[in-house]
């Protein structure tokens, strides 16, 4: 088990360099640099700000200090928020981003697991095409479309709920989750689906049912466990997802958190914060995609036993 | 007045191509502590039948079109859902067929083994637990306190079904319906399972359902036979009568299709074809582990023209030595004498010329034919192959092989799903002899056919060895079989030959402690010597 954790936790360096990598460069090439404004500035100013950051030396020793601060944690100071480093900006950003990310992950794990479960019960019949079509629809629907219809239904026709803001006013996390779980819901709903509909075709559920159980207690002690193994799997690379893909839903609710500052980095050529974001963002996905393997395998009695002898 | 009395019941199923009946009026009764089996191929309509009565049938496709069940007096096919239910696992308990499948890979055989008693009866989860390792003990499990706790994956197959059956037992129920037990089993694995089943249901007088395809398996233990066809009760009775006067012709044919006898055998000596010493197949296990040894400093000979038979159970090596022959796999040490050539250190041209000349048979002839490929394009393919036939004539090729193995000119254009299993074994059959081999080896050809065809191809696998000159190497289980088609049988444990003869000395002089113990194993063995 150890084994398997620490394996793919060196295999993850490579790739989290690779990335370092290619975001470094890429931001270089990108026409413009972070002090470039519609104001001349000064040369002798701009020479003195890009030898402050670095910006002088060729770009090799660059990208090699810039992996040497790395090792010791440092992401740099922010080229655009002059005194702030970047460490302090996600530090910022993140409690908002995380909140978020994950009650949109349980609004897509409740709604999601549940119609596909439902829908899986009686394929083939209204009560399975009814919630596929909305998870079709979820999928389809962008959420910078989504965002502003519930808006404008919840919070501007019916005033049920805020229509911006996070953690000002009673109900205002409540759309934001929604909006940003909603496609997630979508995938997990069908996942669910096809995870439970090859589970009942099993022969122990079968047995289950010859010794009398109730439907119910069939799906939940016997086919759940195994149906929503591939649901389990998935929640990584979701959850990975919800926190890098939540800038949309961020701007939308004006809510201050990591995904704004990214945009805005980008816009800006901050370079460090970019990068730092980036490094930040794409350390996690790796952190949750081995998360959710190691659960979904522990999940299974039989690679389960693998794993201890491993 | 019976245990349970079904009459006339009739059960439908329809599907996009229209309405079948699967279950025709058909009736039988099972007496309190005795045996009824029900035997029929695949598709007879016995399965369907008794999971009918238990409401286990999916509704649609299937529907109950009329008929009653009377259990105890009340009939259960006017049962509602939830009555049915109190009786299922409680008055009437099951067992699958594969027990690999039909326990819960998620969940401990505690857990599961304790849910009907839970349920049925409120009993605390303790007082369950106890029960169960009773139970455990009773069906010979070893060792239940370390094993209750274990997954199924940690079990063997005969196990496995012990588990299943302390599971069906744990209520006490009247009526015990057992699908197919021993189908997925090893011969030995078989008899004790057999016996077992025998044993508790006599000392519970409970009465049992036994659902076969094998007439013999059924032989020893069935007090009433019922023999379906196509969803017909084609004859019922009780044992004796079935098997010494059998009337209707179905089942003089499936009585007449028990492989039975010896072959003869030939006294004439022929050159070796195949010389085998020392040959040693291991897996390695990981590192620090010990090898493997599935095949362990075997040696044989196969002479020109002979079929030999190779028996033992899963695990014996049987499979391996059949594949380390033609190369299939990697052989750890030993010598394969091939016609003269030292197989194991043929390369490339040498290796595939070689392969021309030996062509291979699988158990299963559905996941080792392409699906995507026409019975033209699978028999075509080694033709083209191997240069036996150019394109304008490989027509005329693949034409002849269907007549071969007696598939109608016109199915060959269809794929492999539209055939029956023993079309597909044709087919198979009928690619492995495309490139004209010499030899042979079919790795259990029938294990996976009904009886009857079982029978037809094996006659096509004789009629062929003598009309291509073929020298065979035939792997099985089953006893009875390699005895009808070999010449002479090898004897195989733990991945060594433990004893080598003609069919007709081992099954009258067994030497071996283990061989007597294969041969006492076979279901029905009255009926077949």
């Amino acid at each position: 088990m150890w084994r398997f954790v620490g394996w793919r936790l060196l295999q993850a360096i490579p790739v989290i360099l690779a990335v370092i990598t290619v975001t470094f460069f890429l931001v270089r090439a990108a026409p413009g640099g972070p002090f470039d404004s519609e104001k001349a500035v000064i040369p002798e100013v701009k020479a003195a700000l890009e030898a402050q950051y670095r910006l002088d030396l060729p770009l090799a020793q660059q990208y090699l200090a810039y992996l040497a601060d790395l090792a010791q944690g440092e992401l740099g100071p922010s080229f655009k928020y002059p005194g702030r480093s970047v460490n302090e900006l996600i530090a910022a950003g993140l409690p908002a981003t995380a909140e978020l990310g994950a009650y949109a992950l349980l609004v897509a794990i409740f709604f999601g697991g549940m119609a596909g479960v439902i829908a899986s019960l009686k394929p083939n019949t209204a009560q399975d095409y009814i919630p596929m079509s909305l998870a079709m629809i979820g999928i389809c629907m962008p959420t910078f479309l989504l965002g502003p219809l519930l808006v404008l239904l919840f919070g501007i026709h019916l005033e049920w709920l805020p229509v911006a803001g996070w953690g000002d006013m009673p109900g205002d996390k409540i759309l934001p989750s929604i909006t940003l779980g909603a496609a997630y819901a979508a995938y997990i709903a069908r996942l669910s689906r096809a995870g439970m509909l090859e589970i009942m075709s099993q022969d122990y559920i079968r047995t289950a049912r010859a010794k009398g159980l109730p439907e119910w207690q069939v799906v939940t002690r016997h086919a759940l466990r195994g149906g929503l193994i591939p649901v389990v799997a998935f929640l990584g690379p979701a959850f990975a997802g919800l926190l890098a893909g939540s800038f949309v839903v961020e701007t939308i609710f004006q809510i201050p958190g990591l995904g704004r500052f990214y945009v805005q980095a980008a816009f800006n050529r901050d370079y460090t914060m970019i990068l730092g974001t980036t490094v930040f963002l794409s350390t996690l996905i790796v952190l949750f995609n081995l998360l959710s393997d190691v659960l979904a395998a522990w999940l299974n009695p039989r690679l389960r036993a693998q794993f201890g002898e491993a | 007045m019976p245990l349970l009395s079904v009459t006339d019941l009739q059960v439908d199923f329809t599907t996009r191509n229209g309405r079948t009946t699967a279950v025709n009026k058909v009736s039988f009764d099972v007496e309190s502590g005795k045996i009824t089996a029900i035997i029929g191929e695949s598709g007879s309509g016995k399965s369907v039948a008794c999971y009918s009565l238990l409401g286990l049938l999916p509704t649609p496709p299937a529907s109950i079109e009329g008929g009653t069940a009377l259990f105890e007096g009340r009939d259960l096919l006017q049962m509602s859902e939830s009555e049915l239910r109190r009786i299922r696992g409680r008055d009437v308990a099951m067992i699958f067929q594969d027990p690999m499948t039909s326990l819960n890979p998620y969940m401990t055989i505690g857990d599961q083994l304790v849910e009907p008693l839970v349920y049925h009866h409120k009993v605390s989860k303790s007082a369950a637990r106890e029960r169960a390792l009773e139970l455990l003990t009773e069906v010979g499990l070893r060792d239940p306190h370390a094993t209750i706790d274990q997954y199924p994956h940690q079990f063997s197959g005969g196990m496995r079904q012990r588990v299943m059956i302390a599971m069906a037992l744990i209520n006490e129920p009247k009526l015990l319906i057992a699908d197919e037990p021993t189908t997925a089993l090893d011969v030995t694995i078989q008899a004790q399972i057999l016996a077992l089943i025998a044993d508790l249901q006599r000392k519970r007088n409970i009465g049992v359902i036994f659902i076969s395809h094998d007439l013999s398996v059924v032989a020893d233990i069935a007090d009433e036979i019922v023999v379906m066809q196509q969803g017909l009760v084609v004859e019922r009775g009780d044992r004796a009568a079935i098997f010494d006067h059998a009337e209707h012709p179905y089942t003089r044919k499936l009585l007449d299709a028990i492989p039975a006898g010896s072959k003869a055998v030939t006294a004439e000596q022929r050159e070796d074809l195949i010389t085998v010493s020392n040959l040693c197949t291991w897996f390695g296990q990981g590192k620090g582990k010990e090898p493997l040894r599935a095949v362990d400093n075997v040696s044989f000979t196969i002479q020109r023209g002979e079929i030999l038979g190779l028996v033992g159970e899963s695990g014996s090596g049987k499979s391996t030595i059949g594949r380390s022959l033609l190369r299939l796999l990697p052989i750890t040490s030993g010598e394969v004498l091939f016609d003269g050539v030292d197989v194991t250190q043929l390369q490339g041209v040498g290796l595939k010329q070689m392969r021309r000349r030996m062509q291979m048979i699988f158990q299963d002839p559905y996941a080792s034919l392409n699906p995507r490929m026409s019975v033209y394009d699978t028999l075509a393919e080694p033709l083209l192959l191997h240069g036996i036939e150019s394109r304008k004539t490989v027509e005329h090729g693949v034409l002849r092989l269907m007549d071969d193995v007696g598939l109608p000119r016109a199915f060959v254009r269809k794929y492999p799903h539209e055939f029956s299993g023993g079309q597909r074994q044709r087919i198979a059959i009928g690619r492995a002899l495309a490139t004209r081999p010499e030899f042979i080896v079919a790795d259990e050809p029938v294990s996976a056919l009904d009886v009857t065809i079982q029978a037809q191809i094996l006659d096509l696998m004789l009629e062929l060895g003598s009309e291509y000159g073929l020298t065979m190497l035939f792997v099985s289980h089953d006893l009875a079989v390699v005895r009808h088609i070999a010449d002479r049988i090898l004897v195989l444990y733990k991945g060594q030959v433990v004893e080598q003869g003609t069919g007709e000395v081992l099954f009258n002089n067994p030497r071996q402690e283990y061989t007597r113990q294969l041969l006492q194993s076979i279901p029905g063995r009255a009926l077949i010597s």
